[in-house]
């Protein structure tokens, strides 16, 4: 039904790597969780592509939303880390 | 291939696009500060183009009706959590890297502070097994 | 048709795998962990496996990712090995 949507899927999964270039070099850890967040909305597209793919959009969904839920969570957690570290951490990035 | 199928796919290939901008922006923008803007604008605009296509292509439904949240919700948040990263380093002392500099400058400093801080500690803790 | 999805993610997990065994900053290894557990539930939802994807992102993503930054939260930051 969704098929012409493979070849958009097929270069999204490329797309996808390249912020796992940053992930890897990032010289500080926000630049490696920019990366995660960059993979992380890509993720998102890439699943609800797939699910047009195989016709049956309908689960797909659901997960499409609970990761979008998850990405933004786990961003605000590391975040809100950084913002109040303990007193006596050392804290090197 | 009626009209409405063949608009979907041009609005999913110009998301596709804009996906690909935002990847490269992430990897060429020479600072942190300046990635942020690659994530929280341009994969944005790129997921709104790609699930509005979809939406379209799926025509009134209840699908189209939660593609359409989904798309809400990303929209809304995206850009708060790129905030909260950015806030977040500059409260950690990620100075941005000014014209003329070399890239990351302001990171490079920063690692270099903290490896020089974390010298500090391992000779205090030596000091202290001296003492002791 | 759907095999070349699972090629480039799985590639993709390995290089995750190795990146998060190898970084002595333990917050990047736990990053790049969250990063494996993305594409390892990308694969079962391109595989088709719905509901095992979902329990995958809710868990890897979600739970693990936090609790791991909460354990190095109390504890160092450097793998001493």
């Amino acid at each position: 039904m969704g098929r012409e949507f493979v070849y958009v899927a097929v270069i999204l999964t490329i797309i996808i790597i390249i912020p796992f270039y940053r992930v890897v070099k990032g010289p500080t850890l926000f630049d490696r969780l920019l990366g995660v967040g960059a993979i992380g909305t890509k993720t998102l597209v890439l699943i609800c592509l797939v699910g047009f793919v195989y016709g049956r959009i309908d689960m797909f969904i659901d997960i499409t939303l609970a990761y979008a839920v998850l990405n933004f969570i786990g961003n605000i957690a590391i975040a809100k880390y950084f913002i109040h570290p303990r007193a006596d951490s050392e804290g090197s990035p | 291939m009626d009209p409405l199928r063949i608009i979907s796919m041009l609005v999913v290939a110009a998301g596709a696009f804009f996906l690909l901008v935002g990847s490269v922006g992430i990897i060429r923008l020479p600072d942190f500060y300046a990635r942020t803007h690659a994530t929280s604008k341009s994969d944005t605009l790129g997921l709104m183009l790609v699930l509005a296509g979809l939406a379209i292509y799926e025509g009134f439904d209840l699908n189209s009706v939660k593609l359409l949240l989904v798309l809400v919700f990303v929209v809304l948040t995206n850009p708060v959590g790129a905030h909260a990263l950015a806030l977040a380093a500059q409260k950690f002392g990620l100075r941005p890297t000014f014209a003329g500099e070399p890239r990351d400058a302001g990171a490079a400093e920063l690692v270099d502070a903290v490896a020089a801080n974390q010298e500090e500690e391992e000779e205090e803790e030596e000091e202290e097994e001296e003492g002791s | 048709m759907h095999w070349e999805f699972e090629l480039v993610i799985l590639v993709f997990l390995l290089a995750a795998a190795i990146v998060a065994l190898r970084s002595k900053d333990l917050l990047a290894a736990v990053v790049t962990l969250s990063v494996y557990s993305f594409m390892a539930a990308l694969i079962c939802a391109v595989m088709g496996a719905v509901d095992v994807g979902f329990t995958e992102a809710v868990v890897g993503a979600g739970i693990t990712g936090v609790l791991f930054i909460v354990a190095i939260y109390q504890t160092e930051r450097k793998s001493v090995d």
